[in-house]
């Protein structure tokens, strides 16, 4: 029986992962699932921590993910990754942008920013990790991180990639179309070294 | 064809299929998109606005509806307070055309200030209340919401909650039907609520609470669906409503049976007794305050509730399966356990004009009476500027109270902050409180062109309407000085030198005073502020710029400064404030 697929994207406010998680609702509407999405608005986006759960199957009832629950978590932001952790399957996958954006507690010296934390995912899960920054840049504009590492998660799935190129098409303004379709090639392309 | 929707979208969408023509809100989170989507509709489908408070769009709204058109009114919870007014006498004088109050409330306080339940308002008001679980539901709820309350004479409320209202799922939308005007014949008896129309009208009140009890029984709002199965040899009955029923069949499946309310007030008698009747056990899954859970302790149902479930926050389908299955969701040793790490609060972003106004107030150690918008966040660290916030509009009328109970000298290191948006929405009654009664605070307005928090809408300072079109901008320092002020000043934030001394006049003052802080939102498309700050080799490591707590802004091992160029925006705030010249405005 096929069961209920779970991903969560986290990043910080301002990253662009409500764009990411329309992206991904449209391409699963698409291939024919029941889908539900779950955001979070208002205060939280103001640099905060931001969550997006998606959920996909043949039925979906609940919108929200619970630990040790998601098949793959997309994280825009290494902390914010590793803070999701929790809520990842046993054997799940994770996609890092390797990212590091301090927190306000960091940036009054309150706390420090944690080392190691992508060497930590690698031993708990199968960590795609990638300098997304970089290849968004490559494509021609920092803003394009979001559609780079949902180039990353297209790659994983068996969604063909003719329908991520129809979301897209459907999801970002025209204008912005090219640049955006160069950064998701960039992402679909990655390969974990 | 199916599309994938947001709820507020469906609720957006199930108005105007339904062919509403007047919608007037206030935007609150987690309500706001709702207008926003009905704005988007053609203008001759709907006219669209943003009214200055809650109270005023609720008024607008049952205008419309006496005026014979379909009308709506969205708020979030808190916003619910401030319709009450209106809304207890509307429902007295019942509809002409349809009118429904759209209500989002936020469990586990996600973007507001309180928990509070509206159901509450329903039964306090005697109104029927419906509560969606997804957004199909939002749409066709909607629908029905307008044709119950044409039929039974009543404004309906409508009740999200954050995971509905914020949730996507699937729709099936379907065409508008245009909804011709109902007739306006003059009828004093119904609409005009003086003591001796209003006493009849009560009657009729009464009369349709029994008919929509009546109704409660045999809807298809309310829903049973059976299931044979036994948990521990034991038939398990469960009754839900809004979200709960999704994590309850999410967590249960079909091992239980379901009593689904889609109409949650007035509540059914007969219907729950009868499901009850059929199960051992019945457990009642609502999020906040046992309402459903007292109404059928009320009918003599042996229930369990808020016992077995928490008053705080939101549920989970873990914790339903818990309590109900007693099943450990995932074992402790099966999940990725994580290290403690920093918390990432929301702060203000790069760029925002408030963090000047908030350096300033917090170098001065003045006591701060806050205010409901993005500038809340000046109560966290390092700025840490604010001593309360309590409503919307409440830093202004607070702060007077404040100076009655402690006296001029205290007065004189005490101000308000509030946002453009909020003094039009209530900060300007608290103001003319202060002329009248002689108060001598300081009330500094934080005008940064828009309605910040809940993503950019216009407001009667913008000079927009909600549809982007111009008209006429109320006049912030006529209407101050219309009121009575004397002393209004127009500062920008950003020049940190003449905006402190702004202050300090305006607090030594024996007069009221209103600072107007104006610069604009850094997230408004027209701010393009250009370049990156970059810290030189004449850093001092001082720390003075790390108090703006700048999120682009840190320092390395040895206390030199740095500038995250993915971050910063160029505003130059930081530039102004290092005394050693060492932070640079560069290309």
């Amino acid at each position: 029986m096929q069961t209920t697929k779970q991903i969560m994207i986290v990043g910080v406010g301002g990253q662009g992962t409500l764009l990411a998680s329309r992206i991904l609702g449209n391409v699963l509407v698409r291939a024919g699932y029941d889908v539900k999405l779950s955001e979070v608005h208002g205060m939280s986006q103001r640099g905060g921590s931001v969550v997006t759960y998606v959920k996909y199957g043949p039925v979906v009832y609940s919108p929200i993910v619970g630990p040790g629950e998601a098949d793959l978590i997309l994280g825009f932001e290494q902390l914010e990754a590793y803070r999701a952790l929790p809520y990842l399957k046993k054997g799940g996958t994770v996609i890092a942008g390797t990212q590091k954006i301090d927190p306000m507690p960091v940036i009054t010296g309150a706390a420090r920013y944690p080392e190691g934390l992508l060497e930590e995912i690698r031993e708990k899960a199968n960590l795609i990790a990638l300098d997304a920054l970089s290849l968004a840049r490559q494509a021609g504009t920092e803003k394009a991180v979001n559609v780079v590492l949902i180039g990353v998660l297209a790659a994983q799935t068996e969604i063909p990639k003719e329908q991520w190129i129809a979301a897209l098409k459907e999801t970002v303004p025209p204008r912005f179309l090219e640049m955006n379709l160069s950064a998701f090639d960039l992402g679909y392309g990655y390969r974990n070294v | 064809m199916k599309q994938l929707m947001i709820g507020n979208g469906a609720v957006a969408r199930g108005a105007w299929e339904a062919g509403v023509r007047v919608v007037s809100s206030y935007p609150g989170t987690p309500s706001t998109e709702i207008t926003e989507f009905l704005a988007t509709y053609p203008e001759t489908d709907v006219y669209a606005e943003w009214a200055p408070n809650e109270k005023v769009a609720c008024e607008v709204a049952i205008g419309a509806s006496i005026g014979g058109a379909r009308a709506m009114a969205c708020c979030k919870h808190v916003g619910l307070n401030v319709m009450a007014d209106p809304l207890f006498t509307a429902s007295y004088t019942g509809v002409n055309g349809g009118l429904l109050i759209c209500v989002a409330d936020d469990p586990g306080m996600h973007s507001s200030q309180n928990e509070q339940d509206s159901r509450h308002y329903a039964e306090a008001a005697k109104l029927l209340m419906l509560e969606p679980s997804d957004s199909s539901e939002c749409l066709s709820f909607t629908k029905e919401a307008f044709r119950l309350s044409e039929t039974y004479d009543t404004p309906v409320l409508l009740r999200l909650t954050t995971r509905v209202a914020h949730s996507q799922s699937l729709v099936e939308p379907s065409e508008r039907e245009e909804k011709d005007l109902g007739p306006y014949d003059k009828n004093a008896e119904k609409y005009v609520m003086v003591p001796a129309f209003a006493r009849k009208r009560h009657i009729e009140v009464e009369k349709r609470m029994e008919n929509l009890r009546a109704f409660a029984e045999t809807t298809a709002l309310n829903r049973i669906d059976r299931s044979e199965k036994r948990i521990s040899g034991k038939r398990i009955g469960v009754i839900t409503a809004g979200i709960t029923d999704l994590y309850a069949r999410e967590a249960l499946g079909d091992s239980v049976s379901y009593c689904k309310l889609g109409m949650v007030y007035p509540l059914p008698t007969q219907l729950l007794k009868d499901f009850a009747a059929s199960c051992d056990l019945v457990y009642v899954l609502e999020e906040l305050d046992p309402f459903l859970e007292n109404h059928c302790r009320a009918i003599g149902l042996n229930v369990i509730g808020k016992e077995a479930f928490t008053l705080l926050g939101e549920y989970t389908p873990a914790e339903i399966a818990r309590v109900i299955l007693g099943k450990e969701p995932v074992k402790e040793e099966d999940l990725l356990t994580i290290a403690p790490v920093p918390g990432r609060p929301p702060v203000l972003c790069p760029g925002c004009p408030h963090r000047g106004t908030f350096y300033v107030l917090k170098k001065l150690g003045l006591v701060v009476s806050g205010d409901i918008g993005c500038y809340s966040l000046g109560a966290s660290a390092p700025l840490s500027s604010i001593d309360s916030v309590i409503c919307m509009g409440a830093s202004v009328s607070a702060a007077l109270g404040m100076a009655k109970a402690r006296g001029p000298e205290f007065t004189k290191k005490l101000v308000s902050v509030i946002g453009d948006s909020t003094f039009m929405h209530s900060g300007v009654t608290g103001l003319i409180d202060i002329v009248y009664n002689k108060g001598i605070n300081t009330v500094i307005i934080l005008d940064n062109s828009i309605t910040g928090m809940t993503g950019h809408q216009d407001n009667p300072l913008t000079g927009k309407t909600i549809r982007g079109e111009a008209t006429k901008q109320v006049d912030l320092v006529a209407l101050c000085r219309a009121v009575g002020i004397e002393s209004v000043t127009v500062a920008d934030p950003f020049d940190v030198k003449s905006f402190e001394a702004a202050v300090k006049d305006a607090v030594a003052s024996d007069e009221p005073a209103v600072v107007i802080a104006q610069r604009p939102c850094a997230l408004l498309k027209s701010v393009r502020y250009t370049g990156r700050a970059v810290c030189t080799d004449a850093c001092r490591k001082c720390g003075l710029c790390m108090k703006l707590g700048c999120p682009a802004i840190s320092r390395k091992e040895d206390g030199h400064v740095v500038v995250d160029p993915t971050q910063c925006n160029g505003c130059g705030l930081c530039v102004g404030v290092c005394p050693f010249h060492a932070l640079e405005k560069q290309d």
